[in-house]
């Protein structure tokens, strides 16, 4: 599991975030009829040994279902939330990476609601004039200036420096979300499902607003998405999670022309294509992603997995290196057959 | 072409009606059949009025807002001038709708078994155990493994992906033959969303159940429509097959959706926006509701409002210029 180390070293990209075999338990049972009934203490397993790295400039899309783990592992990333176990390196970073502050300040957050994520009665000025002033960005006297700098840099105008959240439609205040996020001058941006509560042609606007971040400005962006669609327009990396776990990583155009775990297959068999009805039905998967309270035992996608073995049943296999750049965490990885149902590549409309 | 279509909306206007205030129009003038055992796909964005269309035809608008004209003609019967009675025992049997959210629309207090029971017991005078027995039967039909036991089930004990099939069980319960979907699958993850769509795909293509099918994702439609509605600004600006729509729009916001939309085929094809917001339904634009954000506009498109007409057979577009903009760049 150390080789994904190596790896960046070869390809010569630092490496701006790494964690290391993170994970995140809940207990459970707490509750008063169990506290009675002394029934046994179970846990809940949000991530279970998880390392990913994000390299400096890059935008690394996290995906999978529902209960995977990656909007833990995207609070985890931000400080929101501490891991039962495990390590988080900030490398390469400007500067000392000392002080509490100083660490939030370097890893900032987009959410997924824009409706949810901005307080209605803070007007957008006094919103990031106050990060301006506590982590003293710029002088005092230049707030105003460069609280319009990064309106500017999202798209928006002056004008939108005393009004409200309220005013502005879903699309605009996704840009406000990201201003804020901006305010501070971080290194990193963990964007968890930014597009998704957004309609479609809103939609194009706000990643192409972080492809431009990225180019001019240099950010490492984790992009936390279910939608592949998306994810291989913007981002250079996936990682895929299943059940608290990494189980395969590559660069965007390797995964999807060649995906070596039957569940990256099963994920992109199932995208609802837009021209041809190219559905394999060679990865389509049974049932739904199990609890994460009741882990299967071996490889954890093994009850829905069309190839499992008896193998698959004990051994639990970590993520190994498949190809450059490409980890699997499957024991069969290298007996897969050949992939056929990746994007059929046409000429453009 | 003469037969009477199984539903037919012929110049349906739906709006908000308040004392001493101009009436809000949400949904201007829409006319679309659907034929026996057809799939029929409403797209449009968020606020486009296909929502509402879909409730229009249930019978299920949210108070406040009318049907301020037009008909809602199943098998030829008006459903608006029909006794109520009638409707309710059309909306049982004959017509079914499905929701989004699988959460809120079943009752939390009631068990699943019996939730798909009540139906066939009202519509079809089925004893209380023979109910339970069909209600069984449709769960294992819509792949729930272990019916008997999960009929037993409250819905908060069932996964998102087991309650819509639920929903699915409960709305096929006694063999309609309409079904409406308003964005069955939205909270549903990918891998499940396939086997929920194949599965309302399936289980329509056994009883040739007609299907209007209400999403904002254009593969979705994709993989389960073959006839297609573009809805914008409560109007529907682009009708015909989906093949032949996503392949060839002749309606500009068409076209400017389908450009908008990360397609997995073509990774490297550059997303464009469409500059501008949807109108605001209480001050419609006089001429076309798409003018203010078309790239492509001319001086009478603000003024006067194009009609959904024929471009070829079998394709309807809203739009005055639809010949230039199209027919030039595509040849």
């Amino acid at each position: 599991m150390t080789d994904v180390t190596a790896q960046s070293a070869a390809t010569g990209q630092q490496a701006v975030l790494r964690v290391a075999n993170i994970s995140k338990e809940y207990q459970l049972g707490h509750g008063l009829f169990s506290r009675f009934g002394g029934a046994q203490k179970t846990s809940l397993k949000a991530l279970d040994g998880v390392d990913l790295e994000l390299r400096r400039g890059e935008v690394l899309a996290l995906v999978g279902e529902s209960g995977s783990g990656k909007s833990t592992l995207a609070k985890i990333l931000v400080g929101a939330l501490n891991p039962t176990g495990g390590d988080i390196h900030e490398l390469g970073l400007a500067g000392d990476a000392g002080s509490r502050r100083e660490r939030a300040r370097r890893v900032q957050m987009v959410f997924q609601d824009p409706y949810s994520s901005l307080n209605p009665r803070i007007s957008v000025g006094s919103m990031l004039a106050g990060l301006l002033r506590l982590h003293r960005v710029v002088p005092p006297g230049e707030v105003r200036a460069e609280s319009i700098r990064l309106l500017n840099r999202v798209g928006l105008q002056e004008d939108a420096l005393p009004a409200y959240p309220s005013q502005f439609s879903g699309g605009q205040r996704q840009r406000l979300a990201i201003a804020r996020a901006l305010a501070v001058r971080p290194d990193v941006l963990v964007a968890d499902e930014p597009v998704s509560a957004l309609d479609v042609s809103v939609q194009a606007t706000i990643l192409e607003l972080f492809r431009s971040l990225q180019d001019e400005l240099g950010l490492s962006i984790l992009f936390v998405a279910h939608n592949l669609a998306v994810v291989q327009h913007l981002s250079q990396r996936v990682a895929v999670m299943y059940l608290g776990r990494i189980v395969e990583t590559a660069d965007t155009s390797e995964i999807f022309s060649n995906p070596r775990h039957p569940y990256t297959r099963a994920l992109i068999d199932s995208i609802p294509r837009m021209s041809a009805d190219s559905v394999t039905d060679q990865f389509e998967v049974e049932g739904e992603p199990p609890s994460p309270i009741n882990v299967p035992s071996g490889c954890r996608f093994h009850p829905r997995c069309p190839v499992a073995v008896d193998r698959c049943r004990t051994e639990d296999p970590g993520l190994s290196p498949v190809g450059p750049g490409h980890a699997s965490a499957c024991l069969l990885a290298g007996e897969l057959p050949a992939y056929r149902g990746g994007p059929e590549l046409k000429e453009e409309r | 072409m003469t037969e009477t279509p199984l539903l037919s909306v012929r110049n349906l206007s739906l709006g908000v009606q308040r004392k001493g205030r101009a009436t809000t129009v949400i949904v201007d003038d829409i006319s679309f059949d659907v034929a026996e055992g057809e799939r029929f796909g409403i797209v449009g964005e968020s606020g486009s009025g296909k929502s509402l269309t879909l409730r229009a035809i249930a019978n299920l608008l949210p108070a406040g807002v009318k049907v301020l004209s037009g008909t809602i003609a199943y098998r030829g019967q008006d459903l608006q001038t029909m006794p109520a009675k009638s409707r309710r025992r059309l909306a049982g049997q004959e017509i079914a709708m499905i929701f989004q959210e699988p959460m809120t629309a079943l009752n939390p207090v009631m068990r699943v078994g019996e939730q798909i029971a009540e139906s066939p017991r009202r519509n079809l005078g089925l004893s209380k155990s023979a109910a339970m027995d069909l209600a069984i039967d449709m769960m294992r039909k819509t792949g729930i493994p272990d019916p008997a036991h999960r009929a037993q089930a409250y819905p908060h004990e069932l996964s998102g992906g087991l309650r819509q099939r639920i929903m699915i069980a409960m709305a096929l319960s006694c063999s309609p033959r309409l079904l409406l979907c308003d964005e069955p699958t939205t909270a549903l993850d990918v891998t499940v969303q396939l086997q929920v769509l194949r599965l309302l795909e399936q289980l329509c293509e056994d009883t040739e159940t007609a299907l209007v099918f209400v999403t904002h994702d254009l593969g979705v439609v994709n993989q389960t429509c073959r006839e297609l509605g573009v809805m914008y600004a409560g109007e529907i600006v682009e009708r015909g097959r989906v093949k032949d729509v996503f392949a060839d729009p002749r309606h500009p916001y068409t076209k400017g959706l389908l450009d908008s939309a990360p397609d997995f085929d073509q990774p490297d094809r550059e997303l464009v926006a469409i500059a501008g917001f949807p109108p605001n339904l209480a001050d419609r634009p006089d001429g076309c509701p798409f003018q203010p954000r078309c790239a492509f506009a001319v001086e009478h498109c603000a003024t006067s409002r194009p009609r959904l007409a024929a471009v070829r057979p079998g394709r309807e577009a809203a739009c005055f210029e639809t010949a230039r903009i199209f027919e030039g760049a595509t040849a």
